[in-house]
């Protein structure tokens, strides 16, 4: 298996540890809120407010389970468009009182279904990016196992996107793309390698600003550290972030997505 | 700059070339083949090809064909006012994917165009506006790189010049041989709207056969009003997916226009025959209490 499929898998596994337990290991007091104000409260995104040191802040996370009785709970981390509304709804909170945001990421992509279809995915994603890039309040987002496409990106338009070793973020899965483009589904390996979805490469590419080790024995055996780590950076990055002013951290947000794209003219 | 060797570039003034780009537009796509007759794909029924207008409708059930940007700006705009902007646009290959360059050289062939959209400004019925129109023909409208950036340029100039932006979409979604930097694209293009949002100017979206994936959950769905041609197929999955999770059979009109209508998400769905002039009256409108009628205008 090359390393990018030894990524793909392991951020994959149904043992690693999930937004809800990195939410309760970084930040203290962590009060979990429901609901869009809208039509449901979506499982697969958990979200609320909470203390880091001292600091109030908004987090939100897409959630995948252990078992499968919690993925029921959190449909497999593939939030409805009630979980981006909800997202959407906290934001704006933590704006209003001057919050950081922070956002965990671990989602295959947003839910494909008949009621996800009727209640406007895409106009839900659509939305986020649009808020989220002019939210006047510092977001950073953290990708901690899958990154699935406009599912994932619909909670990280931020001013910073971090990713922990073994995470991966793509456009679609590699599996998809093998059978799309190929299709061949046995082509998968050598579609996760092409699509330079892991985190060096995305380090690279500058879709990710930092990267976090993972300990040797996997995260899912020790992920405290890792939690620490997150930690020390979040505590080091808000108030930096905090200090800009208004005008500039939301020119620097622009400027971080205006820069995407190869081309020639 | 001419990386993939393409000699000829086509001119949306010079007939010749319409001729002949329709001539080569003809031969590939499946839904109006070369010939006196065509089949229409929704009724089935062979249609003598001269009755098909400018407009592209089955002269028997009306069902709107898809148009090229060419088709579109003749259509749509008044005759002589199409600028356009950023044509020399080419892709670069982020992801290093096999036989891009041959690719996008196949789609330039078959489709007549540089690229998946086609940017520039234009008056409709008298008023200013940027328009950008997606092309299905070049690779399902799929948005990499240099749609991203079109757009992009497109709203920001729209917003500096204080003008109204129009963006007639078709699209499979995002351009998967580009890898992660076509999904960057999504955020890229909503900032810039983001922008033209805040100084107080109109987006109008015109929604057109089909329009999913990166798309829909990016620029389609952000317009202040939203436009559907009859019947588009409109959604952020595809139907094929949807289908592999849920293992249920899809409703009939399942992210059609009038469905979306339906669920709240297009304001209204126009006759491609009207749009000319539900555009213009919705510019008009809006020029009328807006920011955009002194600055906006331009000769």
């Amino acid at each position: 298996m090359n390393e990018s499929m030894k990524s793909v898998t392991i951020a994959r596994m149904i043992e690693r540890p999930n937004a809800r337990q990195f939410i309760q290991e970084i930040f203290e007091e962590f009060m979990e809120f429901h609901g869009d104000r809208l039509f449901a409260d979506d499982g697969a995104v958990v979200g609320g407010i909470a203390s880091l040191n001292g600091m109030p802040v908004t987090v939100i996370g897409i959630q995948k389970g252990h078992s499968l009785e919690e993925n029921v709970q959190c449909n497999f981390g593939c939030p409805n468009p009630e979980g981006y509304r909800k997202a959407l709804r906290l934001m704006h909170q933590a704006e209003k009182f001057h919050r950081p945001v922070i956002t965990f990421i671990n989602t295959s992509g947003a839910f494909c279904g008949i009621g996800a279809e009727e209640r406007g995915q895409g106009e839900a994603i659509a939305r986020n990016l649009l808020e989220m890039s002019r939210l006047r309040t510092p977001i950073i987002s953290i990708f901690i196992g899958e990154g699935g496409s406009g599912g994932a990106l619909g909670l990280a338009v931020a001013d910073q996107v971090w990713m922990l070793e073994h995470g991966v973020y793509s456009v679609l899965s590699p599996e998809g793309f093998a059978s799309i483009l190929w299709r061949d589904s046995t082509r998968v390996e050598e579609a996760a390698e092409m699509m330079k979805l892991t985190a060096g490469d995305l380090l690279e590419n500058h879709v990710v600003d930092r990267v976090f080790r993972e300990p040797r024995e996997g995260l899912e055996k020790n992920f405290t550290e890792t939690a620490e780590q997150l930690k020390k950076a979040l505590e080091e990055t808000l108030p930096q972030l905090q200090r800009l002013p208004e005008e500039e951290l939301l020119q620097k947000r622009y400027d971080r997505f205006r820069q995407y794209g190869e081309y020639t003219e | 700059m001419n990386l993939f060797g393409k000699k000829s570039y086509f001119s949306l003034d010079n007939p010749e070339d319409k001729r002949k780009n329709d001539k080569r537009r003809q031969q590939s796509e499946p839904s109006i083949p070369d010939g006196m007759w065509i089949k229409c794909n929704t009724c089935k029924m062979i249609i003598y090809k001269k009755e098909v207008t400018e407009y592209k409708l089955c002269p028997n059930c009306g069902a709107h064909f898809r148009m090229s940007p060419q088709e579109r700006i003749a259509v749509t705009c008044d005759q002589g006012s199409f600028e356009e902007f950023d044509r020399e646009m080419l892709p670069a290959n982020p992801m290093g994917y096999p036989d891009y360059e041959g690719i996008i050289r196949k789609a330039q062939d078959k489709s007549g165009i540089q690229e998946g959209v086609v940017t520039g400004r234009c008056r409709i019925e008298g008023n200013a506006a940027v328009i950008a129109i997606m092309d299905s023909h070049f690779m399902m409208g799929s948005m990499g790189s240099v749609v991203g950036e079109k757009v992009t340029r497109a709203v920001e100039r729209a917003t500096r010049e204080k003008l109204p932006i129009i963006i007639f979409t078709t699209s499979g979604g995002a351009r998967m041989q580009e890898g992660i930097i076509s999904l960057m694209q999504m955020a890229k293009v909503s900032e810039a709207l983001g922008r033209h949002d805040e100084a107080g100017l109109l987006y109008v979206t015109v929604l057109t056969d089909p329009t999913t994936g990166g798309v829909t959950a990016s620029f389609a769905m952000l317009g202040d009003i939203i436009l559907s041609e009859p019947k588009a197929l409109i959604g952020f999955a595809g139907q094929r997916v949807i289908q592999g999770t849920i293992h249920q059979k899809l409703p009939e009109g399942f992210q059609r226009a009038e469905f979306q209508l339906e669920h709240g998400f297009v304001d209204r769905i126009v006759h491609r025959e009207e749009l000319r002039e539900e555009l213009g009256r919705i510019l008009r409108l809006h020029s009328l209490s807006g920011d955009c009628k002194e600055e906006g205008e331009w000769k």
